[in-house]
C-alpha cells in the first residue's frame, strides 16, 4: 500500500511540476519572439505582449521552481533504495540540470526587473538566456528518464554498480529521441495553450488588435511544433520497439507475438483473455511503423513473464490519448498552415478560432499522456531490469499522510495559478471589470 | 586533496551561500511577518524590493546542495532521507507555500486584504522553514539517526536539534536585518532595523550558548570534535570575533561593513559546524569517505560543477550588479 502511495505521491509531484516546467521552457521564447517583433515593427503592442508573457512566466516559473525543489528532495524522501545506489550514476546530469536552472533563474531576473535598467540589446540576450537555460534543464532533467528506461554505463554486481561512466549513462541510446519528443511537447503545449487563450478572447470580443497579435506569434510554434511531433514520436517508437519491446506491446496491447502486426486504434483490453475488445486495426500497420517492414514480427506481450508486464490497460489508453490528442493537433496545423498560405494571413474566422480553442488544452493533455506511457510502460521497474521500483521505495510509512497532503497542496496552487493567469489575461480585455486594476499592477 | 573531500568542501561552499543567501530570504520574511510601527508598510515594501530579483536565485543554492550530497554522497543522502523524513517534508511544505505566496503577492495587482492573507503565508512559511532546516542540521550533527528505520520521530525531536534549529532562525533573522539596513538610505528604517538587527544579535548569543550547553550531552560526537579539532576550535574562535565586530559596526552605524561582518559570522558558524562534525556525514554511521561515489563519478561531477561554476558566477555578478545600479528612466 505504501508503494502505492510513494508512486502516488512521485506521480502527482511530476504531472503537477512537468506543466509548469514546460511552460517555463516554452513562454520565454514566446516571450522573445514578441520582443523581436515589437523591435522589428515598433509596435507597442508586441511590447506588451512581452510584458505580459514575462509576467506569466515568472509565476509559472516560480510555482515550477518549487515544484522541482520538491520532487529533488523526494528522490530521496520516497525512493532512497534508488538514490543512495543509482545517485552516483546519474548525478551529473541532475547536476547539469541545476545549472542550467541557475541561469535560467538569474536571467529571468535581468528581464523582468531590468526592463528600465539595461540596454534592450542586453535585455533581450537575457532573455534569449532564461529560453535557451529552459530548453537545457529540460533536456538534461530528460536524459535521467532516458537512462532508466534503458539503463548503461555501469557494470552491475550483486552489491551494485561498479565501472560507472556517468557519461556513457547520460546519453544511453534513446536519448536523441527522447529529448526531442519531450522538448518538442513543452513548445508544443505552451503554445497550444497560448492560442486557445487567445481564440477565446478573440470569440467574445472579436477584432482585438492585441490578441490577433499574440495569436501571430504563438500560431507559427504551435503549427510547427504539432507537425513536427508526429515525425519525432514515431521515430520514437521506432526505438522504443527495438529496446523496450515490453512497453511498446502495452502500448498497443498486443498480446500475441505476430507477424505483420496490425494497428489497434482505440479498444479496451481485456486482461482476462488477453484480448484487445472494440479496436479499429489497420492492418501489417504496427509492423510497418514500428519496423519499418509490413511483415516484420512484433513481439506481444506474451514473450515476457507476467510479473513484468506494465499496467496494460493505461498504458494503453495513456498512448491512445497522447497519439489522438498529437493526430487532431497536427490536422489542424495543416488546415492553419493551408489558410494562411491561401489568404496571406492568420485565419481568425470564428470556425477556426473555435477549433483552436477546443484543440488549446490538448498539447497539455498530450505531453502527461506521453509522459504516463514512459512511466507506466517501464513499471514494475524503476530501472529497467534492473531494479525494481517495490526494492526502491521508502522504508518510512504511512506514506498516505504526505500524499494526501501533497494533493491538497497542489490542487490548491494550480487553482490559484489559474486564477492569477486568468487576471493576467482580462486585463488586456477592455471594458472588463479588472482591466483597471491590473493597469496599475506595475 | 581526495576528490571527496573537494566535493565535501563544495557541498559546504553551497551551503555557506544557501545560508547567506537564501537565510536572509527567511529572515526578511520574518520581518515582514514582525513589521510594526509607524513605517510598517515601508519596511515591507523594502522586504519585498530587496527580496524581489533576487529569491529565486537565492533558492537555488539549496538545490545545488542537494544534487551534491545525492551524486557525490549517495548512501548519506538515502540515509538522511529516511532518518528525517518528517521534518524535510515539513520543510519541503514550507519552501512551496513560501515560494509560491511570494510570487503570487508580487504579481496579484488586488491590494490589501487578499494581499495581507498572501503576506501572512509568507512570512509564516518564512519562520517555519529556517527552524525546520536548522532542526535538520541539528539531528544531522546529534548523531541519533540509525535508531530503527520506522522510527519517524526519535531521531530528531531532541532537544539539542530543536535548540539549532531556534538558533537558526535567529541567525537568520540577525543576517536579514543587518542586510535591510544597508538596502535603503533612509535613516528612519535604517534605524528601525538596526533595532531589530541588535535584538537579533541578542537572541543569537542566547540560541548559541543553548546550543552549546546542550551539545554535550545531544551532540557528543560533534562536542568532541568542537574542542579537539584546532580547525574547528579556529573557526569558531573567528567566529566569535566577527560576531563581537558585527554588533559594534552594528553599534557604530557602519551598515556596508555590518554586512559583510554579518555574512563572514553565518559563513563561519556553518564551516565551524562541519569542521566539527568531520568526518561524519551522518553521525555516526558514514563519513565522508564510506559515503561517496566511485571515483569517476566524483571527478566527473567536479568538471560539471566546474563548469556550472564559470557560468553562473558571471551571470550572478551580472544581476547583482544590474540592481546595484540606478534605473535608466523613470
Amino acid at each position: 500500500m505504501d508503494l502505492l502511495y510513494a508512486r502516488a505521491q512521485m506521480g502527482l509531484s511530476l504531472a503537477f511540476h512537468i506543466l509548469f516546467a514546460a511552460a517555463g521552457i516554452a513562454l520565454p521564447l514566446l516571450m522573445v519572439l514578441s520582443d523581436l517583433k515589437a523591435r522589428r515593427t515598433r509596435d507597442p503592442d508586441y511590447t506588451a505582449l512581452s510584458v505580459k508573457l514575462a509576467k506569466g512566466t515568472a509565476i509559472l516559473f516560480a510555482v515550477g521552481a518549487v515544484s522541482g525543489t520538491v520532487l529533488s528532495f523526494e528522490l530521496g524522501l520516497l525512493w532512497p533504495g534508488f538514490m543512495g545506489t543509482w545517485g552516483e550514476v546519474i548525478g551529473l546530469p541532475f547536476a547539469l540540470e541545476g545549472t542550467a536552472f541557475f541561469t535560467e533563474a538569474v536571467f529571468l531576473g535581468i528581464y523582468l526587473y531590468g526592463r528600465d535598467r539595461i540596454s534592450p540589446g542586453l535585455h533581450l540576450f537575457s532573455g534569449v538566456m532564461v529560453a535557451l537555460s529552459g530548453a537545457a534543464s529540460a533536456f538534461f532533467v530528460t536524459l535521467v528518464n532516458t537512462f532508466m528506461n534503458d539503463p548503461v554505463g555501469f557494470t552491475l554486481t550483486a552489491t551494485g554498480p561498479v565501472d560507472v561512466d556517468p557519461v556513457a549513462a547520460m546519453f544511453s541510446p534513446g536519448w536523441v529521441h527522447q529529448t526531442t519528443h519531450t522538448l518538442v511537447a513543452c513548445y508544443q503545449a505552451s503554445a497550444f495553450a497560448m492560442v486557445g487563450i487567445h481564440a477565446l478572447v478573440l470569440l467574445r470580443h472579436p477584432g482585438l488588435a492585441f490578441h490577433r497579435k499574440a495569436l501571430s506569434v504563438a500560431l507559427p510554434l504551435a503549427c510547427l511544433s504539432a507537425l513536427v511531433q508526429p515525425l519525432v514520436g514515431h521515430q520514437s517508437a521506432e526505438h522504443v520497439a527495438r529496446a523496450q519491446p515490453v512497453k511498446l506491446a502495452a502500448a498497443e496491447a498486443l498480446f500475441e507475438t505476430q507477424r505483420g502486426a496490425p494497428l489497434s486504434v482505440g479498444g479496451l483490453p481485456d486482461m482476462e483473455t488477453g484480448t484487445l475488445r472494440y479496436a479499429l486495426e489497420l492492418p501489417r500497420g504496427l509492423s510497418l511503423l514500428a519496423f519499418s517492414d509490413p511483415n516484420a514480427e512484433v513481439k506481444g506481450l506474451e514473450e515476457f513473464p507476467r510479473d513484468e508486464w506494465p499496467p496494460v490497460t493505461k498504458v494503453h489508453l495513456a498512448f491512445q490519448v497522447m497519439v489522438g490528442a498529437g493526430g487532431a493537433m497536427a490536422l489542424l496545423a495543416l488546415v492553419t498552415l493551408v489558410l494562411r498560405w491561401r489568404q496571406g494571413a492568420w485565419p481568425d474566422g470564428r470556425r477556426m478560432l473555435g477549433a483552436w480553442l477546443v484543440c488549446g488544452p490538448l498539447g497539455a493533455v498530450a505531453m502527461e499522456a506521453g509522459w504516463l506511457v514512459t512511466e507506466w510502460g517501464r513499471q514494475p521497474w524503476i530501472l529497467r531490469g534492473v531494479m525494481r521500483t517495490a526494492d526502491a521505495v521508502t522504508p518510512v510509512g504511512p506514506l498516505a499522510v504526505p500524499f494526501w497532503t501533497f494533493t491538497l497542496v497542489y490542487l490548491f496552487l494550480g487553482v490559484m495559478v489559474v486564477f492569477l493567469l486568468v487576471r493576467q489575461v482580462s486585463g488586456t480585455v477592455p471594458h472588463g471589470r479588472e482591466s483597471h486594476e491590473v493597469a496599475h499592477a506595475h | 586533496m581526495p576528490t571527496e573531500l573537494l566535493l565535501g568542501g563544495v557541498l559546504v561552499a553551497a551551503l555557506v551561500l544557501y545560508a547567506l543567501f537564501g537565510g536572509a530570504d527567511f529572515g526578511g520574511g520574518v520581518w515582514d511577518l514582525l513589521a510594526s510601527g509607524p513605517r510598517q508598510a515601508k519596511q515591507r515594501e523594502l522586504i519585498a524590493r530587496a527580496l524581489g530579483p533576487v529569491w529565486e536565485v537565492n533558492h537555488v543554492w539549496l538545490i545545488l546542495a542537494v544534487v551534491i550530497l545525492f551524486s557525490a554522497f549517495p548512501r548519506a543522502f538515502a540515509a538522511l532521507s529516511v532518518a528525517l523524513h518528517v521534518p524535510l517534508t515539513l520543510l519541503l511544505l514550507g519552501i512551496v507555500f513560501r515560494g509560491t505566496a511570494f510570487t503570487f503577492r508580487t504579481y496579484d495587482a488586488r491590494a490589501d486584504r487578499v494581499q495581507r492573507r498572501w503576506g501572512l503565508v509568507f512570512s509564516g512559511a518564512s519562520v517555519l522553514s529556517p527552524a525546520l532546516l536548522g532542526l535538520c542540521v541539528g539531528a544531522m550533527a546529534g548523531g541519533e539517526l540509525g535508531g530503527g528505520e520506522r522510527a519517524l520521530f526519535s531521531g530528531w525531536l531532541s532537544p539539542f536539534a530543536l535548540a539549532v534549529g531556534l538558533f537558526a532562525l535567529c541567525l537568520f533573522a540577525f543576517l536579514a536585518a543587518v542586510y535591510l539596513t544597508a538596502e535603503t538610505n533612509e535613516p528612519a528604517l535604517q534605524e528601525d532595523f538596526r533595532r531589530r538587527a541588535l535584538g537579533a544579535g541578542v537572541a543569537v548569543f542566547v540560541a548559541a550558548l543553548g546550543v552549546l550547553v546542550l551539545a554535550r550531552g545531544g551532540a557528543p560526537r560533534v562536542w568532541v570534535g568542537l574542542t579537539t579539532s584546532s580547525y574547528a576550535l579556529a573557526l569558531h574562535a573567528a567566529t566569535a570575533v566577527v560576531a563581537v565586530l558585527a554588533f559594534g559596526l552594528l553599534l557604530t552605524r557602519r551598515f556596508a561593513w555590518a554586512r559583510v561582518a554579518a555574512a563572514a559570522q553565518v559563513g563561519l558558524i556553518v564551516a565551524g559546524w562541519a569542521a566539527s562534525q568531520y568526518p561524519y556525514l551522518v553521525v555516526p554511521d558514514l563519513t565522508l569517505q564510506s559515503a561517496a561515489a566511485s571515483p569517476v563519478a566524483q571527478r566527473v561531477l567536479l568538471m560539471a560543477l566546474a563548469v556550472g561554476a564559470a557560468l553562473i558566477f558571471p551571470s550572478l555578478l551580472l544581476l547583482f550588479r544590474v540592481f546595484r545600479a540606478p534605473p535608466r528612466t523613470s
